[in-house]
């Protein structure tokens, strides 16, 4: 069973139609990669699947469980969104830690709220602490970040800062992780050492689905890739069916940009 | 210089009264002031429209009116135009309607510096919040308020400075502060008269008061220095 399925997502902003009849699935453990021109609606649509925009038609199931239909507003409701947001995991072009709090305290803060709603939580409060340090701790190692653990986010270079990030993401463990163009504020050196964390998240069969302008990344690293033009799905398919042999016109010219150079 | 070498016990010691009082208006507009500031910026930015139509009006009707004149207003409108004397006579009823003027006026103010802060932290932060799973007020507590903080401290500590000196208004309705007390001198009072220089002496506590404070929101704004 798909683990993600979108139906029939439209999204206007004023008079603009951003979204316009997108549909798609994805499987647990694959990636899947967005790519399109800026404006095609590729950000919207993560946005949507992160509830911070609201689709204007459309449902949004995961793992069998309508999350979103925009036929039932039953399913709206500010309370039960924020669980549903839970999902998901977003990691941001521009990062968007908190700056006031360390690598370490950025990637604790959302998990330990949580932590402090169960019952129970009072008694077992220090053995709660330590187990989310643990856990905290050991997600900034994979990051390759032991040794800045205690800096704040002004101390990290962009790549760190957005390492630090898919670290605070994955602490809530998501079913699926997004990310909005992750290496788009970053100089070509630390675009790097971000893919090379991506990379070896899609190994470990994380979920994902990417927003990206790196074409090589998204052809050697996702199982399934879209190209949206226009607030459309113009094509959809294995990185060899879209990269190596897409139908449509406008996929090849936009693809060509990327393979001359 | 001999006279006024024996009268300075006299008149510190009506000095000191007179700034116990400055310095109690002072706490007292702050403690208020604060809190009614931020609730007074929540109302400006909330998207229910009558609600923050209603707040914009207060704020220029208190920021575009001379603090004297309100403090004016306060504490004799009630008594004389409609007959209900709510603050009662002496002192205790004067400070009442001092405090209750010098309060709303100062949340005013501060609401637009809060407003200020709130909206230049980035949405950004707003949003990765919620996709983490927090609640708002989650995000406004744990996110939000002290990046704001950082923000207002400068443009605060501008605003703390003037309410030190702001309080000798007090004077136009008979409150006991220290600019009254350095007054009671010249036209005489406990066998001294005609003295200017109790005047000139209430310059120095406020120049020493406003000093402290400055060291004081200096050593805050380096507190705050370790994040950006």
């Amino acid at each position: 069973m798909a683990i993600l399925e979108a139906e029939h997502i439209c999204k206007s902003f004023e008079n603009t139609e951003v979204l316009k009849d997108i549909s798609f699935s994805l499987e647990e453990g694959q990636v899947l990669s967005i790519i399109g021109s800026s404006g095609s609606g590729k950000t919207t649509l993560l946005r949507c699947l992160n509830f911070l925009e609201r689709p204007d038609k459309g449902v949004i199931r995961v793992c069998g469980e309508t999350l979103f239909d925009s036929k039932d507003p039953s399913t709206m409701q500010e309370a039960e969104i924020r669980k549903k947001r839970l999902h998901f995991g977003l990691v941001f072009q521009s990062f968007n830690l908190f700056p006031q709090y360390t690598a370490l305290e950025n990637v604790m803060l959302a998990k330990e709220l949580l932590a402090k709603e169960q019952p129970g939580y009072k008694a077992r409060k220090k053995e709660i602490h330590e187990e989310i340090r643990v856990l905290a701790e050991e997600l900034l190692r994979q990051m390759g970040l032991t040794d800045r653990m205690n800096n704040y986010p002004h101390q990290l270079s962009g790549g760190q800062c957005q390492r630090v990030a898919i670290a605070r993401a994955l602490a809530l463990k998501p079913d699926i992780l997004c990310f909005d163009e992750p290496t788009s504020a970053l100089d070509p050196e630390l675009t790097g050492e971000v893919l090379r964390v991506m990379k070896e998240l899609a190994d470990q069969k994380t979920t994902m689905i990417i927003v990206t302008h790196e074409m090589a990344f998204a052809r050697d690293v996702a199982s399934h890739v879209i190209f949206m033009d226009d607030g459309y799905i113009l094509e959809q398919g294995t990185p060899a069916q879209v990269f190596e042999h897409s139908h449509e016109e406008r996929t090849r010219q936009f693809l060509s940009r990327f393979t001359q150079g | 210089m001999e006279l006024m070498l024996e009268q300075m016990p006299i008149v510190l010691r009506s000095l000191n009264v007179g700034f116990l009082q400055t310095l109690k208006l002072f706490v007292v507009t702050l403690l208020g002031a604060v809190p009614l500031g931020l609730i007074i910026a929540f109302g400006s930015m909330s998207r229910f429209r009558p609600l923050s139509f209603l707040t914009k009006i207060i704020v220029w009707i208190i920021r575009g009116t001379p603090l004297m004149i309100q403090l004016l207003i306060i504490y004799y409108f009630p008594g004389l135009v409609l007959g209900v004397p709510i603050w009662g006579g002496g002192e205790g009823g004067r400070f009442l309607a001092a405090a209750v003027s010098f309060v709303f006026n100062y949340a005013c103010y501060f609401s637009e510096i809060y407003r200020g802060g709130i909206q230049s932290v980035p949405v950004g932060q707003e949003e990765a919040g919620l996709v983490l799973g927090m609640t708002r007020s989650q995000i406004f507590f744990k996110v939000t308020l002290l990046q704001m903080i950082k923000r207002i401290v400068p443009p605060m500590s501008n605003e703390i400075i003037t309410l030190i000196k702001d309080t000798s208004l007090a004077r136009i309705i008979a409150l006991q502060e220290i600019i009254w007390a350095g007054q009671a001198f010249m036209k005489g009072s406990q066998g001294i008269s005609g003295a200017i220089w109790p005047m000139f002496f209430t310059a120095v506590y406020y120049l020493i008061f406003s000093g402290v404070l400055t060291v004081l929101l200096g050593r805050l704004e380096k507190k705050l220095d370790y994040f950006r």
